[in-house]
Protein backbone atom coordinates (compact mmCIF):
# COMPACT_ATOMS: atom_id res chain seq x y z
CA UNK A 1 0.00 0.00 0.00
CA UNK A 2 1.23 3.34 -1.22
CA UNK A 3 2.37 5.91 2.24
CA UNK A 4 -0.49 8.20 0.75
CA UNK A 5 -3.17 6.00 1.42
CA UNK A 6 -1.97 5.41 5.42
CA UNK A 7 -3.91 6.88 8.80
CA UNK A 8 -1.85 9.15 10.56
CA UNK A 9 -1.55 6.77 13.31
CA UNK A 10 -0.01 4.30 10.65
CA UNK A 11 1.68 7.49 9.25
CA UNK A 12 3.46 8.42 12.73
CA UNK A 13 4.29 4.56 13.69
CA UNK A 14 6.44 4.70 10.47
CA UNK A 15 7.95 7.89 11.35
CA UNK A 16 8.68 7.04 14.68
CA UNK A 17 10.38 4.03 13.49
CA UNK A 18 12.11 6.02 11.22
CA UNK A 19 10.43 3.21 8.38
CA UNK A 20 9.69 6.49 5.96
CA UNK A 21 11.12 10.07 7.00
CA UNK A 22 9.35 13.60 6.91
CA UNK A 23 10.59 14.67 3.64
CA UNK A 24 9.42 11.66 1.90
CA UNK A 25 6.31 11.97 3.55
CA UNK A 26 5.67 15.39 1.57
CA UNK A 27 7.14 14.29 -1.36
CA UNK A 28 4.82 11.39 -1.81
CA UNK A 29 1.80 13.53 -0.87
CA UNK A 30 2.52 16.56 -3.46
CA UNK A 31 3.27 13.87 -6.08
CA UNK A 32 -0.66 13.01 -5.16
CA UNK A 33 -1.63 16.00 -5.42
CA UNK A 34 -0.26 17.03 -8.69
CA UNK A 35 -1.63 13.71 -10.30
CA UNK A 36 -5.32 14.55 -8.87
CA UNK A 37 -6.03 17.78 -8.05
CA UNK A 38 -6.95 19.27 -11.34
CA UNK A 39 -9.45 17.30 -11.51
CA UNK A 40 -10.68 17.14 -7.76
CA UNK A 41 -9.89 20.91 -6.89
CA UNK A 42 -9.93 20.28 -3.20
CA UNK A 43 -6.60 22.50 -2.83
CA UNK A 44 -6.57 26.49 -3.66
CA UNK A 45 -2.76 26.87 -2.67
CA UNK A 46 -0.25 24.80 -1.78
CA UNK A 47 3.26 26.00 -0.81
CA UNK A 48 5.32 22.92 -1.76
CA UNK A 49 8.47 24.65 -0.55
CA UNK A 50 7.05 25.71 2.66
CA UNK A 51 6.40 21.89 3.29
CA UNK A 52 9.69 20.72 2.00
CA UNK A 53 11.45 23.32 4.06
CA UNK A 54 9.23 22.41 7.12
CA UNK A 55 9.57 18.72 6.49
CA UNK A 56 13.40 18.69 7.13
CA UNK A 57 13.29 20.13 10.42
CA UNK A 58 10.17 18.18 11.66
CA UNK A 59 10.54 16.56 15.25
CA UNK A 60 8.81 13.13 14.70
CA UNK A 61 8.55 12.39 18.55
CA UNK A 62 5.85 14.89 18.57
CA UNK A 63 2.13 13.98 18.78
CA UNK A 64 1.72 14.99 15.13
CA UNK A 65 5.41 15.17 14.00
CA UNK A 66 5.96 15.28 10.01
CA UNK A 67 2.37 14.62 9.76
CA UNK A 68 1.19 17.04 6.71
CA UNK A 69 -2.40 18.24 7.30
CA UNK A 70 -4.35 20.64 5.20
CA UNK A 71 -5.87 23.76 6.46
CA UNK A 72 -9.86 25.11 5.31
CA UNK A 73 -8.97 28.66 3.48
CA UNK A 74 -10.93 30.10 6.31
CA UNK A 75 -8.48 30.12 9.67
CA UNK A 76 -5.19 32.55 9.70
CA UNK A 77 -2.27 30.75 9.23
CA UNK A 78 0.59 33.34 9.34
CA UNK A 79 2.01 34.23 5.92
CA UNK A 80 -0.69 32.90 4.17
CA UNK A 81 -3.62 33.77 2.27
CA UNK A 82 -6.79 33.25 3.57
CA UNK A 83 -9.34 34.22 1.64
CA UNK A 84 -12.72 32.14 2.17
CA UNK A 85 -13.08 31.74 -0.89
CA UNK A 86 -14.30 35.45 -1.48
CA UNK A 87 -12.87 37.57 -3.86
CA UNK A 88 -13.06 40.54 -0.91
CA UNK A 89 -10.02 38.71 0.65
CA UNK A 90 -8.19 38.57 -2.22
CA UNK A 91 -4.40 39.64 -1.45
CA UNK A 92 -4.98 39.24 2.08
CA UNK A 93 -1.69 37.54 3.97
CA UNK A 94 -2.84 36.55 7.76
CA UNK A 95 -0.37 38.40 10.04
CA UNK A 96 -1.02 36.17 12.87
CA UNK A 97 -2.07 32.27 13.10
CA UNK A 98 -5.50 30.98 14.41
CA UNK A 99 -5.30 29.15 17.95
CA UNK A 100 -5.60 25.57 16.19
CA UNK A 101 -2.95 26.46 14.10
CA UNK A 102 -0.49 27.37 16.83
CA UNK A 103 -1.32 23.99 18.58
CA UNK A 104 -0.88 21.63 14.67
CA UNK A 105 2.94 23.71 14.80
CA UNK A 106 3.80 22.86 18.29
CA UNK A 107 2.46 19.21 18.02
CA UNK A 108 5.03 19.03 15.00
CA UNK A 109 2.18 19.04 12.05
CA UNK A 110 3.66 19.86 8.88
CA UNK A 111 0.84 22.61 7.08
CA UNK A 112 0.41 21.62 3.98
CA UNK A 113 -2.21 23.74 1.64
CA UNK A 114 -5.14 25.55 1.56
CA UNK A 115 -8.91 23.96 0.87
CA UNK A 116 -11.65 25.12 -1.20
CA UNK A 117 -14.78 26.12 0.70
CA UNK A 118 -18.58 28.14 -0.07
CA UNK A 119 -17.86 31.53 0.34
CA UNK A 120 -17.46 32.32 3.68
CA UNK A 121 -18.69 28.92 5.12
CA UNK A 122 -22.24 29.58 3.36
CA UNK A 123 -23.19 26.75 1.56
CA UNK A 124 -23.75 22.70 1.29
CA UNK A 125 -21.97 22.06 -2.09
CA UNK A 126 -18.69 24.10 -2.39
CA UNK A 127 -20.26 25.67 -5.59
CA UNK A 128 -20.31 29.17 -3.54
CA UNK A 129 -16.70 29.53 -4.11
CA UNK A 130 -15.50 32.56 -5.66
CA UNK A 131 -12.62 30.46 -7.26
CA UNK A 132 -14.30 27.89 -9.11
CA UNK A 133 -15.70 24.37 -7.59
CA UNK A 134 -14.48 21.13 -6.05
CA UNK A 135 -15.47 17.91 -7.54
CA UNK A 136 -16.35 14.44 -5.44
CA UNK A 137 -13.74 12.35 -5.25
CA UNK A 138 -16.05 9.20 -5.93
CA UNK A 139 -17.65 10.77 -8.72
CA UNK A 140 -16.45 14.22 -10.47
CA UNK A 141 -20.00 14.83 -11.74
CA UNK A 142 -20.86 14.99 -8.13
CA UNK A 143 -20.37 17.87 -5.10
CA UNK A 144 -18.12 17.09 -2.54
CA UNK A 145 -20.78 18.81 -0.16
CA UNK A 146 -19.68 21.68 1.77
CA UNK A 147 -18.77 23.94 2.99
CA UNK A 148 -16.01 22.28 4.01
CA UNK A 149 -16.06 20.88 0.79
CA UNK A 150 -12.27 20.87 0.02
CA UNK A 151 -11.05 19.63 3.18
CA UNK A 152 -13.30 16.64 3.12
CA UNK A 153 -12.61 16.03 -1.20
CA UNK A 154 -8.98 16.02 -0.05
CA UNK A 155 -8.73 13.67 2.57
CA UNK A 156 -11.61 11.63 0.76
CA UNK A 157 -9.25 11.65 -2.05
CA UNK A 158 -6.50 10.58 0.00
CA UNK A 159 -4.90 13.99 -1.12
CA UNK A 160 -4.21 14.76 2.62
CA UNK A 161 -3.50 12.42 5.69
CA UNK A 162 -6.04 14.52 7.87
CA UNK A 163 -7.49 18.57 7.61
CA UNK A 164 -9.87 21.61 9.45
CA UNK A 165 -12.37 22.43 8.92
CA UNK A 166 -15.16 24.33 10.40
CA UNK A 167 -19.21 23.43 11.08
CA UNK A 168 -21.95 26.03 11.66
CA UNK A 169 -24.50 23.90 10.71
CA UNK A 170 -23.22 20.72 9.07
CA UNK A 171 -19.74 22.50 7.14
CA UNK A 172 -17.77 19.56 8.65
CA UNK A 173 -20.40 16.50 8.60
CA UNK A 174 -22.35 16.99 5.65
CA UNK A 175 -19.39 16.75 3.48
CA UNK A 176 -17.41 14.21 5.12
CA UNK A 177 -19.93 11.75 4.59
CA UNK A 178 -20.57 12.50 1.37
CA UNK A 179 -16.88 11.85 0.49
CA UNK A 180 -16.52 8.97 2.42
CA UNK A 181 -14.41 10.26 5.50
CA UNK A 182 -14.39 11.05 8.93
CA UNK A 183 -15.68 14.40 10.16
CA UNK A 184 -16.01 15.95 13.64
CA UNK A 185 -18.19 18.92 14.99
CA UNK A 186 -16.93 19.54 18.40
CA UNK A 187 -19.23 20.68 21.47
CA UNK A 188 -19.17 24.31 21.21
CA UNK A 189 -16.46 25.96 23.43
CA UNK A 190 -14.00 22.66 23.31
CA UNK A 191 -11.63 23.90 20.86
CA UNK A 192 -11.12 27.76 20.34
CA UNK A 193 -12.16 30.00 17.38
CA UNK A 194 -9.49 32.31 17.87
CA UNK A 195 -8.40 32.90 14.00
CA UNK A 196 -11.68 31.21 12.62
CA UNK A 197 -13.01 34.09 10.28
CA UNK A 198 -16.26 34.63 12.11
CA UNK A 199 -19.58 32.73 10.30
CA UNK A 200 -22.05 32.59 13.07
CA UNK A 201 -20.10 32.97 16.08
CA UNK A 202 -22.54 31.34 18.47
CA UNK A 203 -22.41 28.26 16.25
CA UNK A 204 -19.22 27.54 14.77
CA UNK A 205 -16.62 25.04 15.79
CA UNK A 206 -13.51 23.89 14.05
CA UNK A 207 -12.98 20.75 14.07
CA UNK A 208 -11.20 17.66 11.97
CA UNK A 209 -11.57 15.52 8.93
CA UNK A 210 -9.43 12.37 8.99
CA UNK A 211 -9.20 8.81 7.67
CA UNK A 212 -10.14 6.98 10.81
CA UNK A 213 -12.29 7.88 13.82
CA UNK A 214 -8.66 6.99 15.70
CA UNK A 215 -7.11 9.96 13.79
CA UNK A 216 -10.03 12.27 14.87
CA UNK A 217 -9.71 11.67 18.66
CA UNK A 218 -5.65 12.10 18.06
CA UNK A 219 -6.33 15.41 16.49
CA UNK A 220 -9.06 16.05 18.83
CA UNK A 221 -6.29 15.59 21.37
CA UNK A 222 -4.45 18.17 19.95
CA UNK A 223 -7.36 21.04 19.52
CA UNK A 224 -9.04 20.93 22.22
CA UNK A 225 -8.80 22.90 25.57
CA UNK A 226 -9.40 26.50 26.59
CA UNK A 227 -7.58 29.89 25.17
CA UNK A 228 -7.77 33.00 26.99
CA UNK A 229 -7.79 34.37 23.16
CA UNK A 230 -11.89 33.05 22.62
CA UNK A 231 -13.53 33.67 25.82
CA UNK A 232 -16.35 31.36 24.89
CA UNK A 233 -13.64 28.17 25.09
CA UNK A 234 -14.35 26.39 27.59
CA UNK A 235 -12.39 25.25 31.00
CA UNK A 236 -13.71 21.75 31.19
CA UNK A 237 -11.21 19.34 31.30
CA UNK A 238 -10.44 17.49 28.28
CA UNK A 239 -9.38 13.36 28.52
CA UNK A 240 -7.26 11.57 26.32
CA UNK A 241 -9.46 10.30 23.76
CA UNK A 242 -7.81 7.73 22.35
CA UNK A 243 -7.02 6.09 24.98
CA UNK A 244 -10.92 4.36 25.21
CA UNK A 245 -10.82 3.32 21.89
CA UNK A 246 -11.28 0.32 22.77
CA UNK A 247 -14.02 -1.31 20.45
CA UNK A 248 -15.99 -2.27 23.29
CA UNK A 249 -19.26 -0.56 23.89
CA UNK A 250 -21.50 -3.63 25.46
CA UNK A 251 -24.18 -1.57 27.29
CA UNK A 252 -24.24 1.64 25.32
CA UNK A 253 -27.49 3.45 25.12
CA UNK A 254 -27.87 4.22 21.53
CA UNK A 255 -31.04 6.70 20.79
CA UNK A 256 -32.93 6.82 17.32
CA UNK A 257 -35.06 9.66 16.33
CA UNK A 258 -38.01 8.89 14.51
CA UNK A 259 -38.20 12.47 13.03
CA UNK A 260 -34.65 11.89 11.58
CA UNK A 261 -36.00 8.86 9.46
CA UNK A 262 -38.56 10.56 7.66
CA UNK A 263 -40.25 10.86 4.06
CA UNK A 264 -38.05 12.26 1.61
CA UNK A 265 -34.72 10.28 3.09
CA UNK A 266 -33.21 8.60 0.21
CA UNK A 267 -33.92 4.80 0.60
CA UNK A 268 -30.50 3.44 0.17
CA UNK A 269 -29.38 6.35 3.13
CA UNK A 270 -32.45 4.78 5.20
CA UNK A 271 -31.36 1.79 4.23
CA UNK A 272 -27.16 1.62 4.96
CA UNK A 273 -28.49 3.91 8.25
CA UNK A 274 -31.17 0.77 9.58
CA UNK A 275 -28.19 -1.61 8.84
CA UNK A 276 -25.49 0.12 11.02
CA UNK A 277 -28.03 0.08 13.68
CA UNK A 278 -28.82 -3.35 13.62
CA UNK A 279 -24.69 -3.36 13.44
CA UNK A 280 -24.62 -1.90 16.96
CA UNK A 281 -26.89 -4.03 18.42
CA UNK A 282 -25.46 -6.94 17.10
CA UNK A 283 -21.98 -5.11 19.18
CA UNK A 284 -23.95 -5.31 22.17
CA UNK A 285 -25.48 -2.20 22.33
CA UNK A 286 -28.70 -1.51 23.60
CA UNK A 287 -30.85 0.99 20.80
CA UNK A 288 -34.05 2.95 22.35
CA UNK A 289 -36.37 4.98 20.63
CA UNK A 290 -36.53 8.68 21.19
CA UNK A 291 -37.87 11.65 20.07
CA UNK A 292 -36.48 14.91 18.78
CA UNK A 293 -39.87 17.27 18.49
CA UNK A 294 -38.76 19.95 17.27
CA UNK A 295 -36.25 18.70 14.79
CA UNK A 296 -38.56 20.00 11.70
CA UNK A 297 -37.74 23.53 12.93
CA UNK A 298 -34.29 23.44 13.59
CA UNK A 299 -33.64 24.51 9.40
CA UNK A 300 -36.00 27.60 9.80
CA UNK A 301 -34.52 28.80 13.68
CA UNK A 302 -30.91 28.63 11.57
CA UNK A 303 -31.41 30.38 8.97
CA UNK A 304 -32.14 33.14 11.05
CA UNK A 305 -30.10 33.28 13.91
CA UNK A 306 -26.85 31.91 12.01
CA UNK A 307 -27.66 34.75 9.13
CA UNK A 308 -28.46 37.62 11.50
CA UNK A 309 -25.05 36.48 13.34
CA UNK A 310 -23.25 37.06 9.90
CA UNK A 311 -24.43 40.19 8.42
CA UNK A 312 -23.25 41.71 11.49
CA UNK A 313 -19.75 39.29 11.49
CA UNK A 314 -19.62 40.62 7.62
CA UNK A 315 -19.68 44.04 8.54
CA UNK A 316 -16.36 44.26 9.24
CA UNK A 317 -15.39 43.84 5.52
CA UNK A 318 -15.79 47.63 4.17
CA UNK A 319 -12.79 48.03 2.33
CA UNK A 320 -10.96 50.00 5.20
CA UNK A 321 -8.85 47.54 6.90
CA UNK A 322 -8.19 44.50 5.05
CA UNK A 323 -9.61 42.83 1.94
CA UNK A 324 -10.37 44.63 -1.45
CA UNK A 325 -11.79 48.57 -1.81
CA UNK A 326 -13.90 49.68 -4.96
CA UNK A 327 -11.93 52.06 -7.46
CA UNK A 328 -12.46 55.69 -7.02
CA UNK A 329 -14.58 56.00 -4.33
CA UNK A 330 -17.02 59.11 -4.45
CA UNK A 331 -17.70 58.68 -0.65
CA UNK A 332 -17.80 56.64 2.08
CA UNK A 333 -21.53 55.07 1.79
CA UNK A 334 -20.27 54.95 -1.90
CA UNK A 335 -16.87 53.08 -0.97
CA UNK A 336 -18.95 50.54 1.29
CA UNK A 337 -21.84 50.06 -1.17
CA UNK A 338 -19.87 49.15 -3.95
CA UNK A 339 -16.22 47.25 -2.34
CA UNK A 340 -19.27 44.90 -0.69
CA UNK A 341 -21.40 44.46 -3.75
CA UNK A 342 -18.00 43.68 -5.86
CA UNK A 343 -16.27 41.40 -3.07
CA UNK A 344 -19.09 39.28 -2.12
CA UNK A 345 -20.80 36.51 -4.00
CA UNK A 346 -24.48 36.23 -4.50
CA UNK A 347 -25.49 33.52 -1.15
CA UNK A 348 -23.57 35.69 0.69
CA UNK A 349 -25.35 38.48 -0.44
CA UNK A 350 -28.40 37.00 0.15
CA UNK A 351 -27.83 35.86 3.50
CA UNK A 352 -26.88 39.39 4.87
CA UNK A 353 -29.99 40.61 3.62
CA UNK A 354 -31.53 38.37 5.30
CA UNK A 355 -29.76 38.54 8.37
CA UNK A 356 -30.47 42.29 8.55
CA UNK A 357 -34.05 42.20 7.82
CA UNK A 358 -34.81 39.74 11.15
CA UNK A 359 -32.79 41.71 12.77
CA UNK A 360 -34.32 45.07 11.42
CA UNK A 361 -36.13 47.73 14.07
CA UNK A 362 -39.83 45.63 13.88
CA UNK A 363 -39.11 42.48 13.01
CA UNK A 364 -36.06 41.17 15.77
CA UNK A 365 -38.77 40.18 18.21
CA UNK A 366 -40.80 38.25 15.40
CA UNK A 367 -38.03 36.34 13.89
CA UNK A 368 -34.95 36.96 15.77
CA UNK A 369 -36.16 36.71 19.70
CA UNK A 370 -38.82 34.16 18.62
CA UNK A 371 -36.21 31.78 16.27
CA UNK A 372 -33.88 32.05 19.54
CA UNK A 373 -36.95 30.55 21.81
CA UNK A 374 -37.06 27.23 19.56
CA UNK A 375 -33.73 27.16 19.31
CA UNK A 376 -33.93 26.91 23.38
CA UNK A 377 -36.86 24.14 22.92
CA UNK A 378 -34.42 22.02 20.20
CA UNK A 379 -31.72 22.19 22.89
CA UNK A 380 -34.05 20.85 25.67
CA UNK A 381 -35.18 17.96 23.21
CA UNK A 382 -31.43 16.83 23.67
CA UNK A 383 -30.88 17.51 27.07
CA UNK A 384 -34.27 15.38 27.35
CA UNK A 385 -32.64 12.85 25.23
CA UNK A 386 -29.33 12.60 27.23
CA UNK A 387 -30.83 11.37 29.87
CA UNK A 388 -32.07 8.32 28.51
CA UNK A 389 -29.27 7.75 25.70
CA UNK A 390 -25.48 7.84 25.93
CA UNK A 391 -25.56 8.95 21.96
CA UNK A 392 -28.02 9.17 19.33
CA UNK A 393 -27.87 7.49 16.14
CA UNK A 394 -28.73 9.17 12.10
CA UNK A 395 -28.20 10.11 8.98
CA UNK A 396 -25.40 12.86 8.66
CA UNK A 397 -27.18 13.91 5.17
CA UNK A 398 -31.07 12.72 3.88
CA UNK A 399 -28.84 12.06 0.41
CA UNK A 400 -25.53 11.15 -1.08
CA UNK A 401 -23.74 13.49 -2.94
CA UNK A 402 -25.65 15.21 -5.54
CA UNK A 403 -24.40 16.07 -9.31
CA UNK A 404 -23.18 19.63 -9.70
CA UNK A 405 -25.36 22.56 -10.58
CA UNK A 406 -28.66 20.34 -9.18
CA UNK A 407 -29.32 22.97 -6.83
CA UNK A 408 -27.94 26.09 -7.33
CA UNK A 409 -30.98 27.68 -8.61
CA UNK A 410 -32.86 27.06 -5.59
CA UNK A 411 -31.44 28.25 -2.29
CA UNK A 412 -34.15 26.91 -0.29
CA UNK A 413 -33.54 23.34 -1.39
CA UNK A 414 -29.67 23.91 -1.05
CA UNK A 415 -30.09 24.88 2.93
CA UNK A 416 -32.50 21.34 3.46
CA UNK A 417 -29.53 19.58 2.54
CA UNK A 418 -28.14 20.39 6.37
CA UNK A 419 -31.77 19.26 7.56
CA UNK A 420 -29.52 16.69 10.25
CA UNK A 421 -26.67 18.45 10.85
CA UNK A 422 -28.32 21.40 11.94
CA UNK A 423 -29.96 20.75 14.95
CA UNK A 424 -26.68 19.58 16.94
CA UNK A 425 -25.42 23.18 16.42
CA UNK A 426 -28.17 24.82 17.60
CA UNK A 427 -28.11 22.66 20.88
CA UNK A 428 -24.12 23.27 20.87
CA UNK A 429 -23.42 19.64 21.48
CA UNK A 430 -21.03 17.52 19.42
CA UNK A 431 -21.30 15.32 16.48
CA UNK A 432 -19.03 12.76 14.18
CA UNK A 433 -20.03 11.54 10.74
CA UNK A 434 -18.28 8.35 9.70
CA UNK A 435 -18.60 6.00 6.41
CA UNK A 436 -21.44 3.72 6.65
CA UNK A 437 -22.01 2.04 2.81
CA UNK A 438 -22.33 2.99 -0.16
CA UNK A 439 -25.21 3.76 -2.83
CA UNK A 440 -25.45 1.25 -5.75
CA UNK A 441 -24.04 2.42 -9.01
CA UNK A 442 -27.12 3.70 -11.28
CA UNK A 443 -26.57 4.48 -15.12
CA UNK A 444 -23.44 7.20 -15.05
CA UNK A 445 -23.24 7.57 -11.71
CA UNK A 446 -20.36 5.12 -9.84
CA UNK A 447 -21.95 4.24 -6.48
CA UNK A 448 -21.34 6.81 -3.46
CA UNK A 449 -20.40 7.15 0.32
CA UNK A 450 -23.45 7.57 2.68
CA UNK A 451 -22.95 8.48 6.56
CA UNK A 452 -23.53 7.77 9.79
CA UNK A 453 -23.67 10.93 12.26
CA UNK A 454 -23.36 9.87 15.88
CA UNK A 455 -24.31 13.02 18.07
CA UNK A 456 -23.33 12.97 21.72
CA UNK A 457 -24.12 15.21 24.67
CA UNK A 458 -21.94 18.27 25.71
CA UNK A 459 -18.59 17.23 26.16
CA UNK A 460 -19.45 13.75 24.88
CA UNK A 461 -16.77 13.30 21.90
CA UNK A 462 -15.26 10.24 24.10
CA UNK A 463 -18.36 8.28 23.98
CA UNK A 464 -18.94 9.66 20.01
CA UNK A 465 -15.14 8.57 19.05
CA UNK A 466 -15.92 5.15 21.25
CA UNK A 467 -19.14 4.42 19.34
CA UNK A 468 -17.58 5.36 15.95
CA UNK A 469 -14.51 3.55 16.52
CA UNK A 470 -15.87 0.22 17.61
CA UNK A 471 -18.41 0.48 14.05
CA UNK A 472 -16.06 1.54 11.91
CA UNK A 473 -13.61 -1.49 13.17
CA UNK A 474 -15.83 -4.33 13.01
CA UNK A 475 -17.03 -3.17 9.36
CA UNK A 476 -14.59 -1.50 7.77
CA UNK A 477 -15.58 0.80 5.24
CA UNK A 478 -12.98 3.48 5.98
CA UNK A 479 -10.37 1.00 3.98
CA UNK A 480 -12.60 1.50 0.32
CA UNK A 481 -10.62 3.77 -1.60
CA UNK A 482 -12.05 6.16 -4.54
CA UNK A 483 -11.53 4.64 -7.76
CA UNK A 484 -9.78 8.55 -8.48
CA UNK B 1 -44.59 38.60 10.70
CA UNK B 2 -45.81 38.35 6.93
CA UNK B 3 -43.17 37.47 4.45
CA UNK B 4 -44.54 39.44 1.52
CA UNK B 5 -43.49 42.29 3.91
CA UNK B 6 -39.73 42.71 3.01
CA UNK B 7 -38.44 45.63 1.21
CA UNK B 8 -34.74 44.21 -0.21
CA UNK B 9 -33.86 47.59 -1.48
CA UNK B 10 -34.36 48.93 1.87
CA UNK B 11 -32.44 46.19 3.80
CA UNK B 12 -29.89 46.52 1.69
CA UNK B 13 -29.34 50.12 2.33
CA UNK B 14 -29.19 49.29 5.93
CA UNK B 15 -26.39 46.31 5.42
CA UNK B 16 -24.32 48.85 3.15
CA UNK B 17 -24.91 46.55 0.06
CA UNK B 18 -25.52 48.42 -3.46
CA UNK B 19 -27.38 45.71 -5.62
CA UNK B 20 -28.39 45.90 -9.13
CA UNK B 21 -31.87 45.85 -10.14
CA UNK B 22 -31.83 41.99 -11.20
CA UNK B 23 -30.66 41.14 -7.70
CA UNK B 24 -33.19 43.27 -6.36
CA UNK B 25 -35.74 41.47 -8.12
CA UNK B 26 -34.32 37.96 -7.91
CA UNK B 27 -33.40 38.21 -3.96
CA UNK B 28 -37.14 39.31 -3.57
CA UNK B 29 -38.19 36.27 -4.69
CA UNK B 30 -35.72 34.17 -3.37
CA UNK B 31 -35.87 35.86 0.22
CA UNK B 32 -39.93 35.93 0.37
CA UNK B 33 -39.60 31.80 -0.72
CA UNK B 34 -37.15 31.74 2.72
CA UNK B 35 -39.52 33.66 4.64
CA UNK B 36 -42.22 32.04 3.53
CA UNK B 37 -40.74 28.66 4.88
CA UNK B 38 -39.52 29.98 8.80
CA UNK B 39 -43.02 31.30 9.51
CA UNK B 40 -43.88 27.55 10.10
CA UNK B 41 -42.10 28.72 13.21
CA UNK B 42 -45.13 31.12 14.15
CA UNK B 43 -47.05 28.11 15.23
CA UNK B 44 -44.27 26.50 17.76
CA UNK B 45 -45.84 27.58 21.64
CA UNK B 46 -42.47 29.02 23.27
CA UNK B 47 -44.33 29.84 26.68
CA UNK B 48 -42.68 27.95 28.60
CA UNK B 49 -38.96 29.45 27.04
CA UNK B 50 -36.91 32.06 28.33
CA UNK B 51 -34.93 33.74 25.46
CA UNK B 52 -30.93 33.27 25.93
CA UNK B 53 -28.63 34.20 24.40
CA UNK B 54 -25.77 31.61 24.17
CA UNK B 55 -25.49 28.57 22.79
CA UNK B 56 -24.20 26.95 26.61
CA UNK B 57 -25.20 28.13 30.50
CA UNK B 58 -22.38 30.38 31.38
CA UNK B 59 -21.59 33.48 32.99
CA UNK B 60 -19.62 36.20 33.19
CA UNK B 61 -16.44 35.61 31.88
CA UNK B 62 -13.56 37.54 33.19
CA UNK B 63 -9.87 38.02 32.56
CA UNK B 64 -7.21 40.40 34.64
CA UNK B 65 -6.69 42.97 31.88
CA UNK B 66 -2.89 42.16 31.34
CA UNK B 67 -0.69 43.78 28.56
CA UNK B 68 0.25 40.76 26.92
CA UNK B 69 2.67 40.83 22.94
CA UNK B 70 0.51 41.44 19.87
CA UNK B 71 0.95 42.70 16.24
CA UNK B 72 2.58 45.49 15.39
CA UNK B 73 0.92 48.53 13.95
CA UNK B 74 2.51 47.64 10.43
CA UNK B 75 1.56 44.03 10.34
CA UNK B 76 -2.15 45.36 11.51
CA UNK B 77 -1.83 47.62 8.68
CA UNK B 78 -0.10 45.40 5.85
CA UNK B 79 -3.35 44.51 4.54
CA UNK B 80 -5.08 47.90 4.14
CA UNK B 81 -6.48 48.37 0.72
CA UNK B 82 -5.04 52.44 1.24
CA UNK B 83 -2.56 53.43 4.13
CA UNK B 84 0.03 55.96 4.60
CA UNK B 85 1.87 57.52 7.87
CA UNK B 86 0.65 54.25 10.68
CA UNK B 87 -3.07 55.05 9.59
CA UNK B 88 -6.48 53.31 7.75
CA UNK B 89 -6.79 56.02 4.76
CA UNK B 90 -10.58 56.29 3.92
CA UNK B 91 -12.43 58.86 1.87
CA UNK B 92 -13.29 62.26 3.43
CA UNK B 93 -16.11 61.60 5.82
CA UNK B 94 -17.03 64.96 7.16
CA UNK B 95 -16.95 68.63 4.81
Amino acid sequence: MSMIHFSVTALRKQLAAKEISPVEVVDALLARIEAIDPQVKAYLHVDAAAAREAAKSADVTRPLGGVPIAIKDVLNVKGDPCTCASKILKGYIAPYDATTIGKLRDAGAILLGRTNMDEFAMGSSTENSSWGSTRNPWSLAHIPGGSSGGSAAAVGAHEAFAALGSDTGGSIRQPAALCGCVGLKPTYGRVSRFGLVAFASSLDQIGPFTKTVEDAALLMNVLSGHDPLDNTSSRQQVPDLTARLTGDIKGMKLGVPKEYFIEGIDPQVDAAVKAAIAKYQELGAEIVEISLPHTEHAVAVYYILATAEASANLARFDGVRYGTRAEKPTGVLDMYGRTRAEGFGPEVKRRIILGTYVLSSGYADAYYKHAQKVQELIRQDFHKAFEKVDAILTPTSPTAAFKAGERTASPLQMYLADIFTIAVNLAGVCGISLPCGFTMPEGDTPRLPIGLQIIGPNWGEETILRAGHAYEQSTGWHKELPPI
Amino acid sequence: MSSQGIDVQYVADLARLRLSADEVATFQKQLSDILGYVDQLQKVDVSSVEAITASAPTSNNLRTDELKPSISAEEALANAPVQSDNLFIVPRMVE
